[in-house]
């Protein structure tokens, strides 16, 4: 169903769920490696495992880590938390358990704000942060979809097995209307911000360093009118919970797509199962997961191999003092620091990419390349290749190219070139430069044979300009141009030329 | 006297005067195995690596390193308890022929002191039992009564010290499987304060009940192995960080001990029941009668809540293990059955796990599953929390009038197999005095109180003391079975028959 349609009839009611992987330098529950690249079920011990007779035991960076973020999302931090047991049975579940936390959370409670770049302000209901272990990684070999169904058998990595997680779990939010699907957006980016700013996560997406599960139900205008005017509690829709959403991209297409999936099968009379959805980035849609009841039983327990987390009161304030900057405050300085317009900054936030401009403009670059560069030519690549731009360049490439560029050494032609060049992994800019021999000619002695060769070939040109006619320089400019392939600057070349015709 | 019938600390000593070798001394309970273990059938493994353990510590020895009180002294392990090198099986078909990449913690602390690992002790199937007859691979046998159960879950080592095939082992108690077995073959068996011991290594049944501790033929002995094992450890969360006392000089002192005045002992009523064995109750009061002669104080104190600890033990351990042996599911160690025609990754699980477990772990697993299921939990397994609280309560205040609490280790002695086997509450009742320490995490010790006149087979009393007060099991224990021997004669075990041709005994003869 068109998507306007689809919000003339329903409403979308969103939640959240999304897992942050931090960066320790070992597990949640074991001194193993938090590293799960490389060579499948090395970075593991017996309690990775599951090994019989192996005990957890608590990263205290983790829980360190947790509280920051349980602080910088507005929640209270729990005095005592307690670990407890998810059961249920799965191959990347290596002891058929998941340590996590249920009723006594580390972190409750809080409220993020989220702007969007139509300015419009929302206070985001954090409902609960908690601790918990990742599980391992399935590969299904065999079946023409990588997927469990028709696979001929699977082979499981426990290398990711045990990384700590954070799960940041949302209230209910209602009132993004329109805006939800830029809504869901925003959220996992200010998410994104907040972990990158308090650097416990590498925070990409791609990699699953930060995973979002999007909630989303539908209910009927008529619904909740016939409600209202009853007095009687709003309606809720059925729910669906997508998955395997790995980019802000995806996150935004994913919640317009299943609002309108949705919308159609209710508006035809039809009822949504209450399910999981697996997000396809290739086809923009969803497609069914398992069954998700509210009566799934995971028979929850304190876990008996761990203590109660007690942070101590001065921790919790240390942590607190050490916060950084909170990102919508951060927002509002950036914009001022930077000197943009409400145009530029909401561009630039609409991009996603605040976290990489403003790191390149910590590397030297001005406000205003640094934005021209990344939200211009860099997001169009990523854009036409269909990933996060912030996957393409470092900001202290970006910061190189525009240096380069500032310096007079490049022209933004030739910056667009050498941006290709390292985007295709080549090195940085001024290897590329060096490599492709893209420099712009500086010394104007070649530039002084290239316009005397010009000059002779249209040697009516000095004359035009004299006569006041100061456009005809580019048709020299131009030939000059062609002459030295584009290393030369344009701006000097006219400068040299407008000197001659004066000579 | 032969080399196996010494207790562990004599035999530390005569190693450290250099009046024996390792070698010869493992050599010896080597041979014992092989005489007797076909009949008491103690050992699931005999370590093939014995010898050579035992040849290191003698190369250590003769190069001038200082060692340990039990360096070179042979020691059999339960086999919950993981080893390198061994197969750790926990009495299930299911870890058949596992060997893990670990040593337990206490494991590697005996290894380190100089111990040398016998080999692997049966148990009921992942420690659920009273008298190993839960095990896959058979039952053991009371070496009093080869027609009798050793006890259980951890019946191989009390057996195997009995029975002298090694002087001392490990256990491992969750609601009485060392001082049970400890009390029905007549030896001496003490489950720590909980966190006093590494469970790190051990194979999980119940986490929050789980605790490893020694068996022994005296007390001496077990505070020996007690002061090895016992201690932080950093890869266990629940382990205590505290400072311990030799738990040794401790039972020196009591063995030293001219009088018990001043000493509260409190007879717990609930735990003193005229239900029990009629032998039971008997050297029971008679071990009473002898620590008033010697100037302590009985008291009589009450615990209110035991009447429903055995009902909240049986909710709590089974949640707790359907949890812990979730992961014996094929995938990355153990056994592995395919359904005929193949099937799903469940499929493999399901079939494992019917073909894996026996019968009393499938009904905990069963049991556990449901305690722990949404609508039922808070009434099952949060009121059996709430009771522990309570019985917790009924400890603090009991505490308050005794310095240490006492009561029969067991109603009866020794059963005879097959007895109870059809009858799971019967069997389960049969911990109903060693279970509240459990509950309470506080420590317990089993020693022997004499011979029960009916039937002539041993008769146990248990000891308690409040948590973290370990060693006044081990003074007050060792004190008792002084004055036990002094009355006798002679120790328990040393009436035990000798199983053997050859007589082992011949030499000193004694009636008990």
């Amino acid at each position: 169903m068109d998507y306007d349609k689809a919000l003339e009839l329903f409403e979308p009611v969103l939640g959240f769920e999304v897992h942050v992987e931090l960066n320790t330098k070992t597990k949640m529950f074991s001194d193993a490696p938090n590293y799960f690249g490389g060579e499948p079920n090395t970075n593991i011990t017996p309690v990775d495992l599951g090994l019989p007779g192996s005990l957890p035991v608590v990263n205290e960076q983790a829980v360190k880590y947790s509280i920051s973020l349980g602080l910088a999302l507005g929640c209270s931090i729990a005095a005592s938390s307690r670990f407890a047991r998810k059961n249920y049975f799965y191959p990347d579940l290596a002891k058929n358990y998941q340590i996590s936390q249920f009723d006594e959370p580390i972190a409750y409670e809080g409220s993020v704000e989220v702007e969007l770049a139509n300015g419009r302000v929302f206070q985001i209901p954090i409902e609960r942060a908690h601790m918990e272990e990742d599980a391992g990684k399935l590969t299904h070999v065999g079946g023409a979809t990588g997927r469990i169904q028709g696979a001929e058998y699977s082979l499981v990595d426990y290398n990711r097995a045990g990384v700590p997680l954070v799960e940041i779990v949302t209230h209910m939010i209602v009132g993004a209307e329109h805006d939800a699907p830029e809504l869901a957006k925003a959220y996992v980016s200010t998410i994104r911000d907040i972990v990158v700013s308090l650097g416990i996560s590498d925070a990409k997406m791609e990699r699953g360093n930060l995973r979002c599960d999007a909630n989303i139900s539908l209910r009927s205008r008529a619904s909740v009118a016939a409600a209202v005017a009853a007095g009687e509690p709003l309606p809720l829709g059925t729910r669906t919970e997508t998955k395997n959403v790995n980019s802000l991209r995806s996150v935004e297409r994913a919640i317009r797509y299943e609002i309108q999936r949705q919308a159609a099968i209710l508006d035809a009379g039809g009822t949504i199962t209450q399910e999981t959805r697996h997000w396809h980035e290739d086809t923009g849609q969803t497609s069914a997961g398992r069954p998700k009841s509210d009566a799934d039983d995971y028979r929850y327990f304190p876990e008996p191999d761990l203590l109660p987390v007690e942070p101590s009161a001065e921790l919790i304030e240390s942590l607190r003092l050490a916060l950084p900057e909170a990102p919508a405050v951060r927002r509002k300085r950036l914009k001022s620091d930077w000197g943009f317009s409400d145009l530029e900054f909401q561009d630039v936030q609409n991009s996603g990419l605040l976290v990489e401009i403003e790191e390149t403009v910590s590397f030297g670059a001005s406000a205003h390349q640094a934005r021209k560069w990344w939200t211009g030519e860099i997001a169009r690549v990523a854009n036409e290749r269909g990933v996060d731009a912030a996957t393409l360049i470092s900001p202290k490439d970006v910061s190189e190219l525009v240096a380069l560029i500032e310096n007079g050494d490049l022209t933004d032609r030739l910056a667009r070139q050498v941006l290709e060049g390292v985007i295709a992994g080549e090195g940085t800019p001024t290897a590329v430069v060096e490599a492709r021999g893209l420099k712009v000619v500086s010394d104007d002695g070649p530039l002084i044979a290239a316009i005397d060769e010009a000059l002779a070939a249209q040697p009516d040109v000095l004359e035009k300009i004299r006569d006041g006619k100061v456009q005809a320089a580019g048709a020299v400019i131009g030939a000059v141009m062609k002459a030295m392939k584009g290393t030369a600057d344009a701006a000097r070349v006219r400068e040299l030329v407008l000197e001659r015709a004066q000579q | 006297m032969s080399l196996f019938t010494r207790t562990a600390s004599s035999l530390g000593e005569m190693l450290a005067a250099g009046e024996v070798s390792s070698v010869e001394v493992t050599q010896a309970h080597l041979d014992r195995i092989a005489a007797v273990d076909a009949d008491v059938h103690a050992f699931l493994h005999v370590n093939a690596g014995a010898l050579d353990a035992a040849a290191a510590v003698d190369k250590r020895r003769s190069a001038g390193e200082v060692l340990g009180p039990l360096a070179g002294v042979p020691i059999a392990i339960k086999d919950v308890l993981c080893t390198l090198g061994m197969p750790s099986t926990a009495g299930s078909r299911i870890l058949e022929g596992w060997i893990p990449p670990y040593d337990a913690t206490v494991v590697a602390r005996l290894r380190s002191a100089g111990l040398v690992p016998l080999g692997k002790t049966n148990m009921d199937e992942f420690a659920m039992g009273s008298s190993t007859e839960h095990s896959a691979y058979g039952a053991s046998h009371n070496p009093w009564d080869l027609e009798r159960i050793p006890g259980g879950s951890g019946g191989g080592s009390a057996a195997a010290v009995a029975a002298f095939e090694a002087p001392i082992a490990l256990g491992s108690d969750t609601g009485g499987s060392i001082r049970q077995p400890a009390a029905v073959t007549g030896s001496v068996g003490v489950k720590p304060t909980y966190g006093g011991v590494s469970r790190y290594g051990a194979i999980a049944l119940a986490s929050s009940l789980d605790q490893v501790g020694p068996v022994s033929r005296n007390v001496l002995d077990s505070a020996l192995v007690h002061d090895i094992i016992g201690g932080h450890d950093p890869r266990d969360s629940t382990s205590l960080t505290d400072q311990w006392p030799s738990f040794a000089a401790a039972a020196r002192e009591g063995a030293a001990a001219e009088s018990l005045k001043g000493v509260r002992i409190g007879v717990v009523k609930e735990l003193d029941s005229p239900g029990f064995q009629a032998g039971v109750h008997q050297r029971f009061h008679e071990a009473l009668d002898l620590l008033a002669a010697n100037g302590a104080e009985i008291v009589e104190v009450s615990a209110p809540h035991f009447e429903y600890a055995v009902a909240a033990y049986y909710l709590i351990l089974p949640a707790e293990a359907s949890s812990n042996l979730a992961k014996f599911d094929s995938v990355r160690f153990g056994m592995r059955v395919n359904p005929p025609g193949g099937g799903t990754v469940e499929d493999v699980m399901a079939a494992t796990r019917e073909a894996g477990f026996g019968d009393e772990v499938k009904r905990r697993i069963i049991l556990g599953t449901y305690a722990l299921s949404a609508g039922y939990y808070d009434a099952y397994y949060g009121s059996a929390q709430k009771v522990r609280t309570l019985i917790q309560r009924d400890f603090a205040s009991a505490f308050e009038q005794a310095d240490v609490l006492v009561s029969p280790a067991a109603p009866t002695t020794a059963f005879k197999l097959g007895e109870k086997i059809n009858d799971p509450l019967a069997m389960y009742l049969n911990d109903v005095t060693t279970i509240p320490a459990n509950l309470a995490g506080i420590p317990g010790m089993g020693l022997p109180a004499g011979l029960a006149p009916e039937d002539g087979l041993p008769v146990g009393i248990q000891i308690m003391a409040p948590a973290r007060e370990d060693a006044r099991l081990y003074k007050l224990g060792a004190t008792l079975e002084r004055l036990l021997e002094d009355k006798w004669g002679h120790t328990l075990l040393s009436q035990a028959p000798s199983l053997a041709p050859g007589e082992m005994f011949a030499a000193e003869s004694g009636a008990v």
